[in-house]
């Protein structure tokens, strides 16, 4: 019978045949993602550290990004903490402050490859899924004992599989088509499974499939995943990892799934996700005209050059409405250099936008961009939980770039296709 | 004994602010903030022993341990839910605080008390009586260690 992608790799990675869903096996990760949160995390065992040492310094890759630079002296401590971590165990994946977010930054440098493990003590470590990766959230505890033993369990998961066929029409990207299938099955649609994307994906970029993979999450899956083709193997080329360095393991034509779901991408519409909930999902024409006060352009979900460019497409000559914070936050130094070069960064300036440092300040309300009590922001981050941008009495809507880009000319909320 | 009951998809942010994330990690530092947006009034209500009953997706959301210590460190005895999402589900077995996946128990209870019998694997509220499912043993074995740190630390002893 075939096999899952969850099964083979799990297989090939626990060095056991005919892996069943639900069955517990033994895995040694081959990456572990630790943010701002490694202060909190080594002190959880400083003992066992002096006693049993550090596993292995290539295990852990640690980027600060969370509260990036430093809001008040506790997290400045925590970076430095983490700093100190770093320089006395000769952790040789270490990326400071303004390297970018730490799941943008595993891509760009190579340390999410296909056919690997990687967990991470950040939920959104399924992003990884795009680059066939089985890749998934932990807490700080797994983290920690991760740190001293390089294995954990892990609970084979049923699959699920998503077709897709076509691709977007104008105005219409990956966030768009994430929403709609979060809408469709509901935050915990795919809890404790992993999702799996078949059918066209050739139409989908890399940007697009990190965008769906990111909110993997959302729909509580413990994985999001894509097939490695051409364009995963040309962006890899681009960044200098060779065929040797992965292994391309997908799943098998006649595997079983106990769900499949088909999209035909040339019939999704922009959507837009309301709160206080991310499977809360409508058209836009039923919100249309609702006023806002910030639009937030970027994050991990969609702060790559091509949702900049999205954006800066709606925004070029234009600006943002009075009385609306325009936001913009890439992903990483790399993204912002690359849109500095072509100019993308002076037309979104020119439009009215404040550019922010490459972290996740605003997404998670710690700073850079908290709301007030009343206000309503429009986003492009994946989560618009009560209170997540540090106000409860504050909404958040999760759309695409180029609807938050179309609104935030606007000041209220609109259909991209209008502009 | 209070027991706490709360709706759907009770997420990360619900139940301790993510504004806090990065400068509260003890459990002191955390139990004033425990559900601040959704029930002002548990940080100050709450007592060892009590319960707290949920809906589907307990827990969904960010992969921040402190509603897990928070919650384990005010003495919740257990969280009967619908269903949890899974890293939250994780978290918990990692800090020894008992999750039971039991929607039919969450269905039947209006007010009063709960009763658990965890040896039996049982739940009794008015007298009805819900069977749970046990964790499989390698995962138990996990939570009898005191959670995962402690559970590390034995099994790396007993290899050398």
């Amino acid at each position: 019978m075939g096999e899952t992608f969850a099964q083979k790799v799990l297989g090939y990675k626990s060095e056991l045949s005919n892996l069943a869903p639900g069955q517990i096996i033994t895995v040694k990760p081959d990456r572990l993602l630790m943010h701002d949160n490694t202060s909190a995390i080594v002190s959880k065992i400083k003992d066992e550290l002096k006693e049993f040492g550090l596993i292995d310094k290539e295990l852990p890759v640690i980027v600060l990004d969370h509260v990036i630079p430093a809001a008040d002296e506790r997290t400045a401590t925590n970076h430095k903490k983490a700093r100190e971590f770093v320089a006395k165990y000769g952790i040789k994946n270490f990326f400071d402050i303004g390297t970018g977010i730490c799941h943008q930054v595993l891509f760009e440098k190579g340390l999410a490859l296909p056919g690997s493990i990687v967990v991470g003590s950040d939920s959104h470590t399924c992003s990884y899924g795009a680059m066939g990766v089985f890749a998934t959230g932990i807490d700080r505890t797994e983290a920690a004992a991760l740190l001293l033993s390089g294995e954990m369990w892990l609970k084979v998961p049923h699959s699920i599989k998503i077709v897709l066929s076509n691709s977007f029409k104008p105005c219409v990207s990956a966030k768009d088509l994430v929403l709609k299938i979060i809408g469709d099955i509901g935050a915990d649609g795919a809890n404790y499974c992993a999702v799996e994307f078949h059918g066209d994906i050739h139409n989908l970029s890399i940007d697009d499939r990190f965008t769906i993979s990111n909110m993997g999450v959302e729909m509580g899956a413990k994985i999001a995943v894509f097939p490695v083709d051409s364009i995963s193997k040309d962006y890899l080329n681009s960044i200098g990892v060779g065929k040797k360095q992965y292994q391309p393991i997908w799943a098998d034509p006649d595997a079983q799934y106990i769900k499949e779901l088909s999209y035909n991408l040339s019939e999704i519409e922009p959507v837009i996700a309301t709160p206080h909930k991310v499977d809360n999902v409508k058209t836009i024409s039923e919100v249309e005209g609702l006023e806002i006060h910030q639009a937030l352009i970027g994050t991990c979900t969609n702060g790559r050059l091509s949702d900049l460019e999205r954006a800066r497409d709606i925004l070029e000559n234009k600006k943002a409405a009075k009385g609306v914070r325009l936001l913009i936050l890439p992903a990483s130094k790399e993204v912002y250099e690359k849109a500095l070069d072509r100019g993308i960064i002076a037309s979104l300036s020119r439009a009215g936008g404040i550019v922010l440092p490459p972290g996740c300040g605003p997404c998670l309300g710690a700073h850079q961009g908290v709301l007030a009590p009343g206000e309503r922001c429009v986003s492009t981050a994946n989560r618009n939980f009560k209170g997540r941008m540090g106000c409860k009495e504050a909404e958040i809507y999760l759309a695409s770039p180029a609807t938050v880009a179309a609104s935030a000319v606007k000041g209220y909320l609109t259909d991209p296709r209008k502009i | 004994m209070n027991v706490f009951k709360y709706g759907d998809d009770i997420n990360t942010d619900m139940l301790f602010p993510g504004k806090y994330t990065y400068t509260c990690s003890t459990p002191d530092e955390i139990k004033p903030y425990l559900l601040e947006d959704i029930d002002s009034e548990f940080s100050s209500k709450v007592k060892q022993g009590d319960i707290i009953l949920a809906g589907k997706n307990f827990g969904c959301g960010s992969s921040r341990e402190q509603p897990v210590v928070g919650l384990k460190a005010v003495g919740i005895k257990a969280i009967i839910a619908k269903s949890f999402a899974r890293i939250f589900y994780r978290a918990s077995i990692n800090q020894g605080l008992i999750l039971i996946e039991c929607p039919e128990a969450v269905d039947v209870f209006k007010e009063g008390d709960v009763k658990i019998d965890f040896e039996g694997g049982k739940i009794i509220i008015n007298q009805e009586i819900f069977s749970y499912p046990r964790l499989p043993s390698e995962i138990l074995a996990i939570r009898e260690a005191g959670g995962l740190i402690p559970y590390t630390k034995k099994r790396l002893r007993e290899k050398r």
